[in-house]
């Protein structure tokens, strides 16, 4: 239902350096829209990044994190080849898992 | 005949139903920490979150400009020069609720993580280290900001 997770994980001298661009509004509840009304919470609570299928970093975060969250992080001993998943899941109770190949 | 429509919707009953149970944790969303990340300013999130009132150290160092032009996307990233690092977490001293992400870290990943942080007005921002040991160790940075990011 939202638009893919750019993924670009790249092996660099043993590691894999993942920069992930994922689609979201992140909205804070904070907004009000033109009718006065507030603009309800709805942002990635969630966080899941994988390493051919094994969990290695998770996150939880709040409202506070920017529309269109970026993340970047390294996996250690990883190599071109290997499998980068990311998972999120917001407050809505939606969910989104994205793939990619170290390059 | 069960249509496909049918068995998918029991599917999503009885995965509901085995969720409850709590015998299959990654269905449940007890990871997120809903009141630390209602907590209006550091010292409410640090309690929130079960973790000792942080230490300054140079061992963290945290990236982020010294002037962000827009509130709304504001890079900030932090590295931390130990091993045995459990988690980073990122801090906005004047937001209206102050803990923006909390990152857990295996042994599998570098202590680096960077991310954009919305920050609704001129603030320090802190990243601070949870260590396998239980100290917490913290570096903070002062970023102006010309046009706030939160929305209000």
């Amino acid at each position: 239902m939202a638009d893919p997770m750019r993924i670009r994980a790249q092996a660099t001298g043993g590691n894999a350096t993942v920069k992930v661009l994922m689609s979201h509004e992140m909205e804070t509840g904070q907004r009000k829209d033109a009718a006065g009304k507030t603009i309800p919470a709805w942002h990635i609570t969630e966080v899941d990044a994988s390493h051919n299928g094994k969990s290695v970093l998770t996150a939880e975060w709040g409202t506070g994190v920017a529309k269109n969250p970026f993340l970047q992080f390294t996996v250690k001993g990883a190599k071109a080849g290997d499998k980068v998943a990311i998972t999120w899941k917001d407050n809505h109770g939606d969910t989104r898992t994205d793939e990619a190949t170290v390059s | 005949m069960t249509t496909r429509r049918e068995t998918l919707k029991r599917s999503a009953v009885v995965a509901g139903l085995l969720a409850a149970t709590g015998l299959f944790p990654q269905y449940a969303s007890a990871a997120f920490n809903k009141s630390a990340f209602e907590a209006k300013n550091l010292a409410d999130a640090f309690k929130a979150l079960g973790i000792g009132t942080p230490v300054e150290s140079p061992s963290v160092n945290l990236q982020a400009p010294d002037i962000a032009e827009n509130g709304a996307v504001v890079p900030v990233g932090a590295t931390v020069a130990l091993a045995g690092v459990k988690q980073i977490l990122f801090l906005v001293e004047k937001n209206p609720t102050a803990l923006i992400a909390v990152f857990n870290l295996s042994d599998r990943v570098d202590a680096a993580i960077s991310t954009r942080t919305k920050m609704a007005q001129s603030s320090d921002v802190y990243a601070v280290a949870v260590m396998n040991d239980g100290k917490v160790l913290y570096a903070k940075k002062e970023v102006k900001v010309t046009l706030g990011g939160c929305g209000g």
